[in-house]
């Protein structure tokens, strides 16, 4: 990586433009001064090549999946496929307006329903909307569907959603937007749900139970026949958090498991690009009591033909369209590369994977979940802390040896938290190689803890002020001057 | 550290009495635990607070914590000063009061830890 | 075994040795047996690259690619072909959330330069790191409000998108908020209903150019709004901003919009991306990421994700928000077009789109087949009342190629004109209006 540090504005240079338009041979229109801005917007006023120059230099400090290994848990960093990208742009995609007439989009339109069908087909549920754009979104959207059934059935009690502690941040905060109260259960110390935690709080109050499966440490929730049969006797819906339906690929489906909603990210289970943090996709699916209450517009079929429908009862529009068409219109290149012959293999790989670095790391890492993992797990620090390294220092001295980091201090329930996620498409060598380097670093630790303590060190920028950045918020370039 | 002759709640706050008010901060365990402290959120003077709801809350780079109020009060003034240089809560935890109630209930008093009693707590 | 899948058999073999599972279905004995699929999925079959290329091919055939004069959300602007090809990059595309900013600069640098941006157009103080789409950042909007007043009352006005107001309503009926939709009058907000309905509301959502493409004139609605301690938010699709007044000189507090004129594709609705900005005193109640500059450990300049304390990943259930990823590339996407377009760029691209949505206006109205419906100054898009069958007039269109306006109700049509239209364009459409019985 170079340490390029220009910005847009600081090459800029009155008087060049990287633009080519024409004025068309028809009247100015002048508009009354009120309403028209004092000034012009303060943009740039570059070359084209300046452009092109000054972002690929912007893009050589950034660490991409193609870079190197990213083992982040609870992300499924995997290869996103270029064929994906060249078919998913192809203009017959791209220059299509979303207002446009049913019979003219018939294409987009198969394979929104497609995508959707085959999604409920490896959930066990019976419908999607593509429409949520991002699993956060999705999740509101499932939760606005509970607050829905329940507002339908005229029991207005039910306002709590359970969650346990050791669930991603957006859970309760979803429930929260969704106007619910949140009732938090503590965990067992594999992550798992403490059931005896769980009945003690369920109640003609619960309106769901929010659960991801595996869970966040990566172990797989086998009581959830049982916690299904709880939750659906106290009159609750049980909601999936599909952020780790890598690991159960080809094994089980979350409808086969009693959950009524779930939400998917297409940006880790089906390979989408993570963008640098967006645009995801996250399809929210529901079983078939719950059908008349997805969000509005609903892709129907018939003879065929396809056509958009709103149903009376729908949690209504989530957003101006019907979500992020371009991305999940690579996730359905991904399904259609996969097919129903080697879809169960992604979650076999993934798993094997795991397993085989805990094993490899378990001796000089703190590993409080013992047994098999599922496509993730978590370590709880070095096992000698004697020199006060912690998983901090680990995660930034792997940046020095040209890895991201794993998940840092998330699952919540383990202080030390590292969560590694390899994904299937890592080879043995890439995962030797790295186990190798976790090897070196734990060593470094014991023989040169000051080193590690103030890693990075190789990076082009080192132990970022943050707190100062709180402070004194510089948040647009004229707040530099 | 945990300093003696202040009273203390199991959230981590700190309580000075001084005749029919008392001073409230946050202890040397949450301040650490907090991390370089970079915004306060007050309340509003005038406001009465009960005992063991939120009275403002303290953000770090990592983390935001609502603080609560060890008894009920009404909050009479606050430390200003915290929101220009909130990272005086990390240098001087117990020299740098948040807010001044004036007390509603003093049997409530009794129902607060003593600095040998908190001790334990800090220590977790 | 796959082309996305490296293992051989020799590996597999020795990674279960590692792990000490007999077999890869030992790994998954935590699912009990009841739960486990006996039978493969009931989906499609794999098919090969060029099998699928073809298949894409195909379904892209199915739709048809139209010289575009409809708007109302969605704008057919020209998109310069360097977007495309930096966006392309893997740095770029496949990289994480920045939460690592020593491996993420280029991703936090692009960032502050869109933030710095948004702020530009909108004349706001702080800007987030984007939103999902202009309407869900509209719905943000209204919840930054009800944090900031604690008021379950908004208003927002009828020349607003209908389809924003579905989506406001949308997030508004589960936070028990009313949603009061206020009048207009000759297609622009009412300000008196405003100023006797203000009381007790959380604020005032407004658009601008409004959803018949009228500028509307928003001189007072602040201080009306402020005067009862509400927040006036306002929402403006980002390509106007060049030349029209902005939220920031309005007085507005918060500014919400959608920016997918900037250099994203049609794309069949997605994705686009919605900005959301403010002004500082409000910064810790704005949802999403926020970039800032610091210095590191040798002073040198540096990027980093800022306020965190205000998102999910740490206040939970206490969060204003639960927005986790958002639509960065596509920020990405937006920054290098008006880089690329610059300061005169994006004026030019206002006044051509502008010159041609007059023009055509003049020249339908010349027709006589057209009622004017509005007096009101407009940007890109207009509304004209057609005296002829608005439905028959769509389907001979298409068999032209074109997308004609949208008609929104009572034959009222909605057309949009972009830079991109032609004379040539703009004239065959009127030629084809003249058809019209």
């Amino acid at each position: 990586m170079k340490y390029y540090n220009k910005l847009i504005f600081e090459i800029s240079k009155k008087g060049r433009e990287g633009f080519n338009l024409t004025k068309k041979d028809l009247p100015e229109v002048k508009l009354p001064k009120a309403l028209v801005r004092s000034n012009k917007a303060n943009l740039p006023e570059v070359s084209e090549f300046d452009v092109v120059r000054h972002y690929t230099n912007v893009s050589q400090k950034n660490f991409g999946v193609e870079t190197g290994f990213y083992p982040l848990g609870s992300c499924t960093m995997k290869y996103n496929p270029k064929i994906n990208d060249e078919l998913a742009t192809l203009s017959g995609f791209a220059n299509i307006h979303p207002l446009q007439p049913v019979e003219t989009v018939q294409g987009l339109l198969k394979i929104y329903h497609e995508t959707q069908r085959i999604l409920a087909e490896i959930s066990g549920l019976a419908a999607y909307s593509l429409n949520p754009f991002a699993g956060a979104h999705g999740e509101l959207a499932g939760l606005m569907i509970i607050q829905a059934y329940h507002d339908k059935r005229n029991d207005s009690k039910r306002n709590k959603i359970i969650i346990p502690d050791s669930a991603h941040g957006t859970n309760p905060a979803s429930a929260t937007v969704c106007g619910f109260e949140t009732v938090e259960i503590k965990s067992n110390p594999d992550g798992t749900v403490n059931l005896e935690a769980l009945k003690a709080v369920l109640n003609d109050e619960t309106a769901g139970l929010m659960l991801t499966n595996p869970n966040t440490a990566g172990v797989f929730e086998k009581d959830i026949a049982e916690i299904s049969r709880l939750v659906h006797d106290a009159g609750g819906l049980l909601y999936y958090d599909g952020a780790n339906l890598n690991a159960i690929l080809g094994k089980t489906r979350p409808g086969d498991m009693g959950f009524d909603i779930t939400h998917i990210n297409l940006h880790k289970t089906f390979s989408t690009p993570h963008g640098g943090g967006g645009p995801g996709s996250g399809p929210v699916g529901v079983c078939e009591k719950l059908l008349e209450f997805l969000p509005n517009p609903i892709v129907k079929e018939k003879d065929g033909f396809y056509y958009f429908e709103d149903s009376a009862d729908s949690i209504g529009a989530l957003g101006l369209f019907y979500g992020n068409a371009s991305v999940y219109i690579r996730a359905y290149v991904y399904l259609m590369t996969f097919g129903k012959e080697s879809m169960s293999d992604i979650g076999l790989m993934a798993v094997l994977n795991a397993n085989y670095i805990k094993e490899s790391l378990k001796d000089i890492f703190e590993l409080p979940i013992k047994g098999h993992c599922m496509h993730e797990f978590v370590f709880d620090g070095l096992k000698d802390q004697s020199t006060g390294v912690k998983t901090l220092d680990v995660a930034k001295r792997l940046l020095d040896y040209g890895y991201h980091a794993p998940t840092v201090y998330f699952p919540l329930i383990f202080s030390q938290s590292m969560m590694i996620e390899p994904t299937e498409v890592e080879s043995k060598e890439t995962l030797d190689e790295f186990i190798n380097i976790m090897r070196v670093v734990a060593q470094e630790a014991k023989d040169n803890p000051e080193l590690v303590k103030t890693a990075p060190h190789n990076t082009i920028v080192r132990r970022l002020d943050e707190a100062k950045a709180a402070r004194q918020p510089i948040v647009k370039f004229t707040d530099l001057k | 550290m945990v300093l003696e002759g202040l009273l203390y709640s199991p959230s981590h706050e700190w309580l000075k009495v001084e005749g029919k008010t008392a001073f409230v901060g946050i202890s040397d365990h949450a301040q650490h635990a907090l991390g370089s402290v970079v915004f306060i959120e007050l309340p509003r003077v005038g406001k009465t607070v009960k005992k063991g709801e939120s009275f403002g809350a303290v953000e770090s780079v990592k983390a935001a914590s609502d603080m609560y109020l060890p008894v009920t009060g009404k909050i009479l003034e606050v430390n200003s000063k915290l929101e220009g240089s909130p990272e005086l809560l990390n240098d001087d935890p117990y020299g740098s009061w948040i807010v001044k109630i004036e007390l509603v209930d003093e049997s409530e008093l009794s129902s607060l830890l003593t600095s040998e009693q908190y001790k334990p707590l800090s220590e977790e | 075994m796959h082309k996305y899948l490296p293992h051989t058999s020799q590996d597999i073999e020795e990674m279960l040795k590692v792990t000490g599972a007999n077999s890869l279905d030992d790994l998954f004995t935590s699912i009990p047996k009841k739960l486990r699929l006996t039978k493969p999925y009931q989906i499609p079959s794999a098919l090969s690259d060029h099998d699928l290329t073809k298949h894409m091919q195909n379904l892209a055939k199915q739709n048809k690619e139209l010289i575009v004069f409809r708007g109302a959300g969605a704008y057919d602007h020209y998109s310069p072909s360097i977007v495309k090809a930096l966006i392309s990059r893997q740095e770029f595309l496949t990289s994480y959330t920045p939460y690592q900013p020593e491996v993420a600069q280029g991703t936090l640098q692009y960032i502050f330069e869109y933030q710095s941006m948004v702020c530009e157009l909108t004349g706001m103080e702080v800007s987030n790191a984007s939103m999902y789409d202009g309407a869900t950042a509209t719905a943000e909007a209204m919840f930054m409000a009800f944090a900031q007043t604690g008021m379950s009352k908004v208003l927002i006005s009828s020349t607003v998108n209908p389809r924003i107001i579905d989506v406001v309503k949308t997030y508004a009926r589960y936070r028990d908020i009313e949603v009061i939709v206020t009048p207009s009058q000759d297609g622009v907000t009412d300000l008196n209903f405003i100023q006797k309905n203000m009381e007790n509301a959380m604020g005032l959502i407004v658009q601008n150019p409004n959803y018949f493409g009228i500028i509307e004139d928003y001189n007072g609605f602040s201080e009306v709004v402020h005067e009862n301690d509400g927040l006036f938010i306002m929402n403006s699709e980002g390509q106007p901003l060049s030349l029209i007044k902005t939220p920031g000189e309005y007085d507005a507090d918060i500014a919400v919009g959608d920016l997918q004129s900037f250099g994203l594709p049609l794309s069949f609705g997605g994705a686009y991306v919605g900005y959301l900005a403010t002004k500082m005193k409000y910064v810790r109640k704005m949802p999403g990421r926020i970039c800032g500059i610091t210095t590191d450990v040798d002073g040198k300049r540096a990027f980093v994700l800022t306020l965190q304390a205000r998102e999910q990943h740490i206040r939970r259930a206490k969060a204003n928000s639960n927005i986790c990823s958002n639509q960065s590339l596509m920020a990405l996407a937006v920054t290098i077009y008006l880089s690329t377009m610059g300061k005169e760029g994006t004026v030019m691209v206002a006044n051509e789109s502008m010159k041609g949505a007059h023009y055509l206006y003049q020249e339908l109205l010349k027709t006589n087949k057209f009622e004017v419906v509005y007096n009101k100054p407009f940007f890109k898009e207009f509304v004209l009342k057609a005296k002829f069958d608005v439905d028959k007039f769509e389907k001979d269109l298409l068999k032209d190629g074109i997308l004609g306006p949208l008609h929104i109700k009572d034959n009222h049509l909605l057309f949009a004109v972009t830079e991109k239209r032609s004379i040539e364009e703009i004239d065959l459409l009127v030629r084809k209006v003249v058809e019209q019985k």
